[in-house]
C-alpha cells in the first residue's frame, strides 16, 4: 500500500491517520509495516509513540476542539511528523530537544507527562514554555496552523476540518483544466 | 561546444523574455539560458503550502531548496545561511517566466515623479534617492507596448493622477467583486479616485488564451486555464517561434567569460546535466533579476575587473530595494468575501505623490484572496496567539476580513547591498549571494503615513474594527527586487548607462530591475517589461554585427 505512505491529492492518509488515536497506534501497527521509518509502534515517521502524544496534545490547546474539530482530531500531528522526514528535517533536532524539555517541564511542576495533564495545567506549561522557549514555541506554533490550516494532501487538515468551519467550498467545480483538457 | 550566438540572455523572467523575443524576432540568433524549469497550466496543483506565496514547504516554482543557499546578515551582523522557502532569502522564482509566472500580475505603470525623485524631493539623508537618467515620455511607448503584447485588463479612466497615455488598454475590467463594491464608494465619500487596477490577466479571450476563471488560487499559483500572462506564455514563446531562440533550462551560469581586452565573450555555465559549457555570444545580457544579476557581476572576475564586472566604483549590489508593504486590516459586522478571485481590483493613486512632508507615498489596493493559511497568520494585536479565542475568530472573521495596502516606493540605501560570500558556495561551487542592509528611517515613516490612510478608508467602508500592518526596518528585497546595477549617465555612480549597457564594456547588458532607480511606488514588472522593450530597440538600433544564421 505504497499510496498511503505518500499521501495523494484528495485525501492524504485517510487511513492510516483513522486508525491514530491517542494510544491505539499499535493495535494496527503490522498493517502499517510498509510505511514505518521509526519508532516501536511503527506508525509514526519520525515520532516516538510518547512524543506524539505530547505533540497532539500541545497542538490541541493551541487549536482546541469546541463545535468545530481541534487539532487534534484534524490530524495536525500527523502533517508534523511527515513534514519531518521531508522538508522539515533541519528541524528534527529542535522537536526532539522541545518535547522533552515540555514533559520534563510537566513532571518537575505537575508530577506527569504533558499529555496527562488537565488542560488548565497543560496551558500552563505552554505559558511557561512560550517565555523561556520562544524559538520552539513559535515553531511548533507555526507548524501548527499549517497542519490545521493548510491543505489536508500534506496530512493534517482532516476532512478539511478547518476549511469547512471558515465555510470554503472545496473542490471548486471551477477550473480542474488538466483533468478535462483545455 | 554550443554554436556561437549573437547573444546569450541569462535568465528567462519578465526582462530576459522580452529582450529574447526583440531580438529573435530581428533575426539575432539568441541562446535564452534559464536555471529553472518550464512550468505549464498543467503544473497548477493548488498547494497553499508550497507556492511562491507561501514557501514554508518549499517554493514549488523555484529555485529548489537545497542547492542555491544564500547567506544573511541581519541588522544586529549576525550571519546566517538562508534557503529559499526562508523569507530572509528574497526569493522570486527561478523558471521560465521567472516571477511572471506566479504572480499577483498587477501592471502598473510608473508616474513621472517616479522617474524624478531626486528633483522633485531634493536629497534625502542617508539615501542614494536620484533621477532615472530617463523620463516618462521615453518608456511611454514601450509601456504601451507591453501592455498590448502581453496583454492588461483594467480601467484607469478614473485615476486622475496617472501619466498620460496615447492608447487605452486592451481589455476591459473584470467584473468587479464584494470588496470593490464595498471599497468604492467609500472611496468617493472620502474624496478619493478609486478605479480598476491594470493587471496582466484576461478578463476576455485575448492572444489565444481564455479569460480569468475567478478562482481563489492566484498569486503564487501557476494559473490554472493560463489566463494570466507572464513572459512565459507569451513573448517567450514567440521568440521560440522565430527559429531564432533556443532556450536552454536548468543551466546554471558561473560567470562571464572576457578576453584580454576585457570584452565579453560569452559565459560559462552549468548544463541541466551539471556540466560546464561554455556558449560563446557577440552580446551577453544579465536578466537573472537584481539579486542574481549582481552577484553573477561581482562573481565575473579579470585583470581589468578584479573587484567584479562593472564594479569599478563598487556600485554593483548596492541599492538593493523592493517595496514596503503597508496598510491596514479591518474586520465588518457583514459578510465581505465572495471567493471570487483574484481578489485584488480596486486602488487608488492619491497618495502617491504630494503628501506633505513625505518624498513620495505609495498606491494603495485591496489585497488578493486570503486562504486560511494566509489568514491565520495576520491576526489582529487583541487576539490570543493560539487558544480557543483565536479559532473563535478566524470563524467569525475570516469571511467578515478587508485588508487595503500597498507599495511604499522605498529611499534607496547604499549600504542595503548583494555582495558574494567569500566562503559559502552553492551545490555548483559558485560563491552564493550575500544580503545585508535595511531600510530607510524615511520609508517607514511614509509606510506609518499611508497605513493611516488605509485605516481611513477600511473605517470609511463600515470596518468596526482594524489593525496597521506595517513594515519593519529589515532588509527590503523579496518578489520585488530592484536598484543593484542602477542606471544613470555618470559612471562613478551608476553601473549601466541609460541603454542598459554597462560603464565598463560595450558588449554587456544588464536587463532587468537591477537597473531601476527607484522602485516607484507600485509593482515593478510592467515597467521591467517596458524598459526591456526600450533597452531592446536601442540595442538594435545600435547593433553593427552580422547575423548568425540559426
Amino acid at each position: 500500500m505504497p499510496s498511503a505512505c505518500i499521501g495523494s491529492w484528495w485525501e492524504p492518509e485517510v487511513r492510516r491517520r483513522t486508525f491514530l488515536g491517542a494510544g491505539a497506534s499499535v493495535a494496527v501497527a503490522g498493517s502499517l509495516a510498509g510505511c514505518a521509518t521509526g519508532g516501536a509502534a511503527g506508525s509514526w515517521r519520525f515520532f516516538t509513540s510518547s512524543e506524539a502524544r505530547t505533540v497532539d496534545a500541545v497542538c490541541e490547546q493551541f487549536i482546541p476542539a469546541d463545535r468545530d474539530p481541534g487539532a487534534k482530531s484534524a490530524g495536525v500531528v500527523h502533517y508534523i511528523d511527515i513534514q519531518l522526514t521531508k522538508a522539515f528535517r533541519k528541524h528534527r533536532q529542535a522537536y526532539r530537544q522541545g518535547i522533552a524539555h515540555i514533559d520534563s517541564m510537566s513532571r518537575e511542576k505537575f508530577g506527569a507527562g504533558f499529555a496527562d495533564l488537565l488542560p488548565a495545567q497543560q496551558a500552563e506549561i505552554l505559558h511557561a514554555l512560550e517565555q523561556n522557549s520562544r524559538p520552539f514555541f513559535q515553531l511548533i506554533l507555526a507548524h501548527t496552523w499549517q497542519g490545521f490550516y493548510g491543505d489536508p494532501r500534506h496530512g493534517g487538515n482532516r476532512h478539511r476540518a478547518s476549511w469547512k468551519m471558515v465555510g470554503l467550498d472545496y473542490p471548486p467545480l471551477r477550473g480542474r483544466q488538466h483533468y478535462e483538457g483545455a | 561546444m554550443p554554436k556561437h550566438a549573437n547573444a546569450v540572455i541569462v535568465g528567462a523572467g519578465a526582462g530576459g523574455g522580452v529582450v529574447a523575443k526583440e531580438l529573435a524576432a530581428a533575426g539575432l540568433n539568441v541562446v535564452l539560458l534559464e536555471r529553472g524549469k518550464w512550468y505549464s497550466a498543467a503544473d497548477c496543483r493548488k498547494d497553499d503550502l508550497c507556492n511562491q506565496r507561501t514557501s514554508v514547504l518549499g517554493a514549488k516554482f523555484g529555485p529548489d531548496e537545497d542547492r542555491n543557499p544564500r547567506v544573511f546578515v541581519d541588522e544586529h551582523g549576525r550571519e546566517s545561511i538562508v534557503n529559499p522557502s526562508d523569507g530572509a532569502y528574497s526569493n522570486n522564482a527561478a523558471c521560465v517566466g521567472g516571477g511572471t509566472f506566479s504572480y499577483g500580475a498587477q501592471a502598473w505603470r510608473y508616474m513621472e515623479k517616479d522617474f524624478r525623485m531626486r528633483s522633485t524631493y531634493g536629497a534625502v539623508p542617508g539615501s542614494t534617492l536620484e533621477d532615472w537618467p530617463i523620463g516618462y515620455d521615453d518608456m511611454e511607448p514601450f509601456y504601451e507596448k507591453a501592455e498590448w503584447e502581453l496583454g492588461v485588463s483594467g480601467d484607469d479612466s478614473g485615476n486622475i493622477f496617472k501619466a498620460p497615455r496615447r492608447k487605452s488598454l486592451p481589455m476591459p475590467p473584470l467584473a468587479p467583486g464584494k470588496e470593490h463594491a464595498i471599497l468604492e464608494p467609500a472611496a468617493h465619500r472620502l474624496g478619493l479616485h478609486p478605479f480598476h487596477i491594470p493587471m496582466l490577466r484576461n478578463s476576455v479571450p485575448y492572444n489565444g488564451r481564455r479569460s480569468c476563471m475567478r478562482c481563489r488560487w492566484c498569486v503564487g499559483f501557476a494559473c490554472e486555464v493560463s489566463a494570466r500572462n507572464g513572459t512565459h506564455n507569451t513573448v517567450i514563446p514567440t521568440a521560440l517561434a522565430t527559429g531564432n531562440c533556443e532556450l536552454r533550462t536548468e543551466c546554471m551560469t558561473r560567470e562571464i567569460l572576457l578576453d584580454h581586452s576585457g570584452k565579453a565573450t560569452g559565459v560559462a555555465y552549468y548544463d541541466a546535466a551539471n556540466r560546464l559549457q561554455v556558449q560563446t555570444a557577440d552580446l551577453v545580457i544579465v536578466s537573472a533579476g537584481a539579486v542574481e544579476s549582481a552577484r553573477l557581476l561581482l562573481n565575473t572576475k579579470h585583470r581589468l575587473f578584479p573587484n567584479g564586472l562593472g564594479n569599478r566604483y563598487d556600485w554593483v549590489g548596492r541599492n538593493l530595494q523592493g517595496h514596503s508593504y503597508t496598510g491596514a486590516n479591518g474586520i465588518f459586522d457583514f459578510d465581505t468575501f465572495d471567493d471570487i478571485g483574484p481578489g485584488a481590483t480596486i486602488a487608488i493613486c492619491d497618495y502617491n505623490h504630494g503628501n506633505a512632508g513625505l518624498a513620495g507615498g505609495g498606491m494603495l489596493a485591496n489585497e488578493f484572496i486570503r486562504l486560511p493559511i494566509h489568514y491565520v497568520t495576520s491576526l489582529p494585536p487583541w487576539v490570543p496567539r493560539w487558544g480557543i479565542e483565536q479559532k473563535k475568530f478566524v470563524r467569525q472573521y475570516y469571511q467578515r476580513t478587508v485588508v487595503v495596502f500597498g507599495p511604499v516606493q522605498e529611499m534607496p540605501v547604499f549600504e542595503a547591498r548583494v555582495q558574494v560570500d567569500p566562503k559559502v558556495k552553492d551545490a555548483w561551487g559558485i560563491p552564493v549571494a550575500r544580503l545585508s542592509g535595511g531600510r530607510h528611517p524615511h520609508t517607514l515613516e511614509i509606510a506609518r503615513f499611508l497605513a493611516g490612510k488605509a485605516d481611513a478608508w477600511l473605517k470609511a467602508a463600515g470596518a468596526n474594527r482594524t489593525w496597521p500592518r506595517v513594515p519593519g526596518p529589515g532588509l527590503s528585497g523579496g518578489q520585488h527586487q530592484a536598484g543593484t546595477c542602477r542606471m544613470g549617465n555618470d559612471p562613478k555612480i551608476s553601473v549601466v548607462n541609460r541603454d542598459c549597457r554597462l560603464h565598463d564594456v560595450d558588449n554587456v547588458y544588464v536587463i532587468d530591475a537591477s537597473v531601476h532607480v527607484t522602485n516607484g511606488g507600485f509593482n515593478p514588472v510592467l515597467t521591467i517589461l517596458a524598459n526591456a522593450y526600450r533597452a531592446s530597440s536601442n540595442l538594435l538600433h545600435a547593433w553593427k554585427g552580422s547575423k548568425v544564421p540559426a
